[in-house]
């Protein structure tokens, strides 16, 4: 990928070389897991019938894609960015009538040659930029309110066609533009609320309900007594702190069980659970009660597991290229895809992994670098926002493998098989290149 | 704005980073902490394929093999894969309906789970073989495994022998740490059990790759872990096949045991116990169908009277008791008593003995000879009242001492598990019923002729005949004398068989004077009628008497009498005098080992002591009663059949009955009439006691 030098002046080298070690480092991973023992490995690198052959095959066409972006004036994508996001929208709500049921979720479009498309991934870049594109408006003040919630509703709004879609896990990728936003001016409260909410879930699920609850008590009463000489002051802060431990409670004792038993499905709640290592009882579940008369079956956490196995048996040095006998033996589901990252872990083991993800992480750094030496809020903001999407696909897809986090299937970026997430995720990178190439340009 | 949001750059490159440090943490105490996930990777993924060696082989003195192995099929079936079998064929192929097929699917799941192999129908007739070997392909997830199986081409030995079963979950926990799975077969009794080890060999272990749904993949790192079968390795024993043949033939249609034994290395020839069975009906698949019949037996086949068996041993101590009053230098050999028909020294426990004539007993050679009870009663008293130890009680531990250096009432540590040690009573036992000191001589007189309280197995009369045959010295009576390839674990355990038991130091004298004694018996005295053709040779006849019915018949023996090459002891029970039943078996297994023939003249005789029917009245009453329990079930079916088709109803019966003559035992000397179940009948307490083996 050299020749991009050629191409266009200005393009950071930096993050096209990691880009291109990330891609074939993905290719390597898939060959890992469709690897047979028959001799001819290289003839169906080329026939175009075994997923790392068809992978290659998308890496050429995202060379192609990026060439071509790169060619582009970068004025195009701050000109069209919201009629790029209508279009987005657009295309995910058309799978409502186009769709096409894969795994459960219908978020795919059909098209040509057996390729599907899933627009929920696409969509990413068009929000990224349509967020982008409010975020530098002149008129735009992102310390008022209403321009926040503008921006929330403009992230917000493909998560919640996903999430009707039952694409949970990528509603969830949305969120990460929170962090685009917090960098442009959200008040930190609202990730310090965000997080403390996760928190309160988290030890909810952990620890039981009575003895939470008096935790909680305990901690405001504390906090009582070593504000109480500031009550005088500001009386308004006592009331904060009973509603805030009201809410606490109120959320611990009723909102939690309520909403993984009454708005989430069956498998979603215990696949919550089980990342917790906890059983959920599906019996309690309405939802699932509702729609089938059969108990609901109560699905364990094997994807999890074997994962696990696959990652926990690599060790520190790993058991050797194509020599993994989870990957070998098919234990791991899904494993070119969204467990992808447990090849890598079971060939390589811990040192294999570490070096992978230090790519990665100065990946995210130098986009960060590349980010803060831009001139336009645009290209920032674009910036920026490839750089939480691309981390919250990290550490949804890995924390998945390593049972930190309930699998939702996202994708690991550009290792993971298949097109949709490998064209989106070059789009995204090379659109932020070609704008910071042009970054010496005027301000947006 | 953007030069105040500056600093917030940087918290979200600590966010990522924390992000990356959570992740490493896990991926630490995943890939570094945590061992189980390798295991389970394993677990997962190798799968261990058991290759069963071959089970050594056992063969006799001449390298003839008593047992060997011959290749049988088991069915086999991974329920996981089986289901797109076409049930119906199989079933119909193995005779089965499908209630049962189902019932074994379940029990295969249960014992192995659903993607592992467990076996269907172990054991498949060579026809059953062929037949489903032809249509294998239409039973996928079935399959044929090879297996050893024993087959004994002689039919003898059933209970030296033993035999071989699956592993059971008592036995697995007994047997922790020695590697036992379920599934497998060890040997459960005989020398199969003693030899275990040596015989089971070492497992090879393969290992394969498998996917997640149980396919082989190839096998693991190219074989490297794998390890090969040894088979097991073969024993050499003393046995004698054809005197073993003999003997038990000698011994069929009479309840009793011979052993033979070879006093100079203390191997054993041949160890009978009458009733026995064949081996064969305990291999395979026969052994489902005999198992609950042959214990349900009131006959007991598969006790080994031989080892467990405890008789008085009669006269046939008095060879031992002669010797001991020798030794002690209470009497020498030209001692002798004046007896006129019994013992009166006691007063009101009088001995009888068979002889009245004067001078029967003018010294120890004619005492022996004659088998006078007098004599005997007299010399055991001097044993116990020897002045030497003061009171009756010392010197009658001074003799139990001797008793016990003579292999009697303790165990002789023989290469089959179980043996008895049978009784020689402690002074406690006495003290029990006489109180302390309050007993004498006179109380235990009859312990002098062998009676009393004091009981021994054949072996360790066997064992006895062998000491008095080499002057005082034996070997631990054994089977096996080498073992293939032996290791020092192997010489370790024969040590004890390779080395000389000296007992006590009796002088050559008093042997000698014992062999001459035991000499007359067999050209004027009790065993004169008992000849072999071309060798003189040393008896004692004993007849035990037993409370519950006709007296026991034992017989012992050594030949030739210089330089002894065979020790016998038989003892056949309510076979009446020691000559009658006892003697000419002891004296045919003798000829036939040291001849390696039978005279032409003894060979109508060897017909008629084994066509000799000696089972107790009790024991055939059983059986009769089994029999015509039987007759009547089967004459019930054949009324009920009759009603249906008249013609049918004959073959049917005649069928049946036929199945269950296949059914039982096979072998010519097994005195058990026919046609078996289980017995619906239980003998009252005492007949059952007399079966046994009648225990005075």
């Amino acid at each position: 990928m050299s020749k991009q030098k050629g191409v266009s002046q200005g393009i950071d080298t930096t993050v096209v070389w990691l880009y291109a070690i990330l891609v074939l480092i993905g290719i390597l991973c898939i060959f890992m897991v469709e690897y047979r023992n028959d001799g001819h490995w290289l003839q169906s690198f080329l026939n175009g019938k075994t997923s790392y052959s068809k992978q290659l095959f998308y890496a050429g066409i995202c060379v192609v894609l990026a060439t071509f972006i790169l060619l582009t004036d970068s004025k195009l994508f701050t000109a069209f960015a919201n009629l790029f996001y209508a279009f987005g929208i657009l295309l995910m709500l058309s799978t409502f009538i186009l769709g096409k049921n894969i795994n459960g979720s219908k978020s795919w479009i059909p098209l040509f040659g057996g390729f599907n498309l899933q627009p929920v991934e696409i969509c990413k870049i068009f929000t990224a930029l349509a967020l982008a594109k409010f975020l530098s408006r002149q008129e735009t003040d992102f310390s008022k309110l209403r321009s926040q919630i503008i921006a929330g509703i403009i992230t917000l709004l493909p998560a919640v066609i996903s999430i009707i879609q039952h694409e949970a896990g990528m509603a969830l990728v949305y969120f990460c533009f929170f962090l685009v936003m917090f960098r442009e001016g959200l008040p930190p409260t609202i990730l310090i609320i965000g997080f403390s909410f996760v928190a309160l879930i988290i030890s909810t699920l952990l620890i039981e309900p009575d003895t939470l609850a008096i935790i909680l008590t305990v901690s405001a009463i504390i906090t009582v007594y070593l504000l109480r000489k500031q009550f005088k002051r500001s009386k308004g802060l006592l009331t904060l702190i009973i509603f805030i431990w009201a809410a606490c409670v109120g959320i611990q004792r009723f909102a939690v069980p309520f909403i993984f038993n009454n708005v989430l499905e069956c498998y979603q709640s215990a696949r919550v659970y089980s990342a917790f290592g906890k059983d959920y009882d599906c019996s309690q579940n309405k939802r699932s009660a509702k729609k089938s008369d059969k108990t609901p079956k109560k699905p364990d956490d094997y994807n999890v597991r074997q994962s696990k196995i696959a990652i926990g048996s690599g060790g520190l040095l790993g058991r050797g290229f194509l020599k993994g006998t989870q990957t070998r033996g098919k234990y791991v589901p899904a494993q070119s895809t969204d467990f992808v990252f447990t090849s890598l872990g079971e060939a390589f083991g811990f040192v294999g992994c570490v070096v992978f993800l230090l790519i990665y992480l100065v990946f995210l750094f130098r986009v960060i670098q590349i980010a803060e030496r831009q001139r336009s809020t645009f290209s920032r903001v674009y910036a920026y926002s490839v750089v939480s999407i691309i981390l919250f696909h990290i550490a949804f897809n890995i924390c998945m493998t390593i049972g930190l986090f309930p699998s939702p299937g996202v994708t690991l970026p550009l290792i993971s098989y298949g097109g949709s997430s490998m064209v989106s995720f070059t789009i995204l990178i090379f659109i932020l290149l070609r704008l910071d190439a042009d970054r010496q340009m005027v301000l947006r | 704005m953007s030069v105040f949001n500056q600093s917030r750059s940087r918290i979200i490159q600590i966010i990522i980073s924390a992000v990356f440090l959570i992740i490493t943490l896990q991926l630490i105490n995943l890939q570094l902490f945590s061992s189980k996930y390798k295991l389970a990777a394993e677990n997962n993924a190798i799968y261990r394929k058991i290759i069963y060696p071959d089970r050594g082989i056992i063969f006799d003195r001449s390298r003839k093999p008593l047992l060997e192995n011959i290749i049988s099929y088991d069915l086999v079936v991974t329920p996981s894969e089986a289901k797109t079998t076409d049930t119906l064929s199989l079933c119909a192929l193995l005779n089965i309906d499908t209630v049962e097929y189902k019932k074994r699917m379940r029990e295969a799941v249960f014992k192995n789970t659903s993607v592992k192999p467990s076996i269907f129908e172990p054991l498949l007739s060579t026809e059953m073989f062929a037949r489903l070997s032809e249509n294998m392909y239409k039973f996928p997830g079935f399959a044929l495994s090879e297996r050893s199986v024993r087959s004994y081409p002689y039919n003898v030995a059933a209970q030296l022998l033993g035999y071989i079963a699956e592993v059971d979950t008592t036995f697995l926990r007994k047997h922790k740490d020695e590697g036992y799975e379920m599934g497998d077969y060890a040997g459960m009794n005989g020398l199969e059990r003693t030899y275990e080890k040596v015989l089971m060999g070492q497992r090879g272990i393969k290992r394969f790759i498998r996917d997640n749904k149980s396919r082989i993949q190839g096998p693991y790192e190219n074989g490297m872990f794998d390890t090969a079968a040894i088979a097991g390795r073969n024993l050499f024993t003393s046995i004698d096949v054809e005197v073993q043949q003999l003997a038990e033939k000698l011994l069929q249609n009479k309840i009793g045991s011979a052993v033979a034994i070879n006093p100079q290395t203390g191997g054993i020839i041949a160890m009978v116990s009458s009733p026995t069975y064949n081996p064969n009906v305990l291999t395979g698949n026969a052994r489902r169908k005999n198992w609950g019949r042959m214990v349900m037996d009131t006959a007991k086949p598969m006790y080994n009277r031989a080892i467990k068996g405890q008789y008085p041993p009669g006269s046939t101590f008095k060879p031992l008791g002669a010797l001991v009053a020798l030794d002690e230098g209470l009497i020498t050999p030209s001692y002798g008593v004046g007896c006129g028909g019994g013992y009166a020294g006691c007063g009101s426990t009088y001995v009888r003995c068979e002889h009245k004539n004067p001078g029967h007993a003018a010294n120890l050679r004619l005492a022996l000879a004659n088998s006078c009870n007098s004599y005997f009663s007299d010399v055991f008293r001097k044993a116990i009242d020897n002045r030497q130890y003061g009171n009756a009680t010392k010197g009658y531990l001074k003799w139990k001492e001797y008793m016990n250096a003579f292999g009697l009432g303790r165990r002789l540590d023989v290469d089959l598990p179980s043996e008895d040690k049978a009784s020689i009573p402690d002074s406690s036992s006495y003290n029990k019923t006489y109180g302390r000191n309050r007993w004498n001589s006179c109380n235990i007189l009859t312990l002098g002729i062998g009676q009393d309280r004091m009981t021994a197995t054949p072996l360790q009369l066997a064992n006895l005949m062998c000491i008095i045959a080499n002057k005082g010295y034996y070997y631990a009576p054994h089977f096996v004398d080498s073992i293939e390839r032996e290791e020092p674990a192997d010489k370790e355990m024969l040590k004890k068989y390779r080395s000389k038991h000296v007992v006590t130091h009796i002088s050559d004298s008093a042997y000698k004077a014992v062999h001459d004694g035991m000499h007359d018996v067999t050209v004027y005295g009790t065993a004169s009628a008992i000849n072999i053709p071309g060798i003189e040779y040393c008896a004692k006849t004993g007849t035990a008497q037993n409370p519950h019915g006709k007296n026991h018949s034992l017989f012992v023996a050594f030949a030739p009498r210089n330089n002894p090459r065979i020790a016998v002891a038989v003892v056949v029970e309510n076979g009446g005098y020691g000559s009658v039943a006892a003697g000419p078996i002891a004296g045919f297994i003798m000829e036939k080992y040291l001849n390696d023939t039978i005279s032409s003249s003894g060979l109508p005789e060897i017909e008629r002591v084994a066509k000799l029917n000696l089972i107790p009245a009790a024991i055939k009453q059983w059986y009769y009663r089994k029999d015509s329990i039987l007759a009547a079930k089967l004459a019930e079916e054949e009324a009920a059949a009759k009603l249906e088709a008249a013609t049918e109803a004959n073959n049917k019966a005649s069928t049946e009955a036929q199945l269950e003559l296949n059914a039982k035992p096979v072998s010519s000397n097994d005195t058990t009439p026919k046609l078996k179940p289980k017995p619906p009948i239980l003998l009252p307490e005492e007949q059952r006691k007399k079966a046994k083996g009648g225990k005075p």
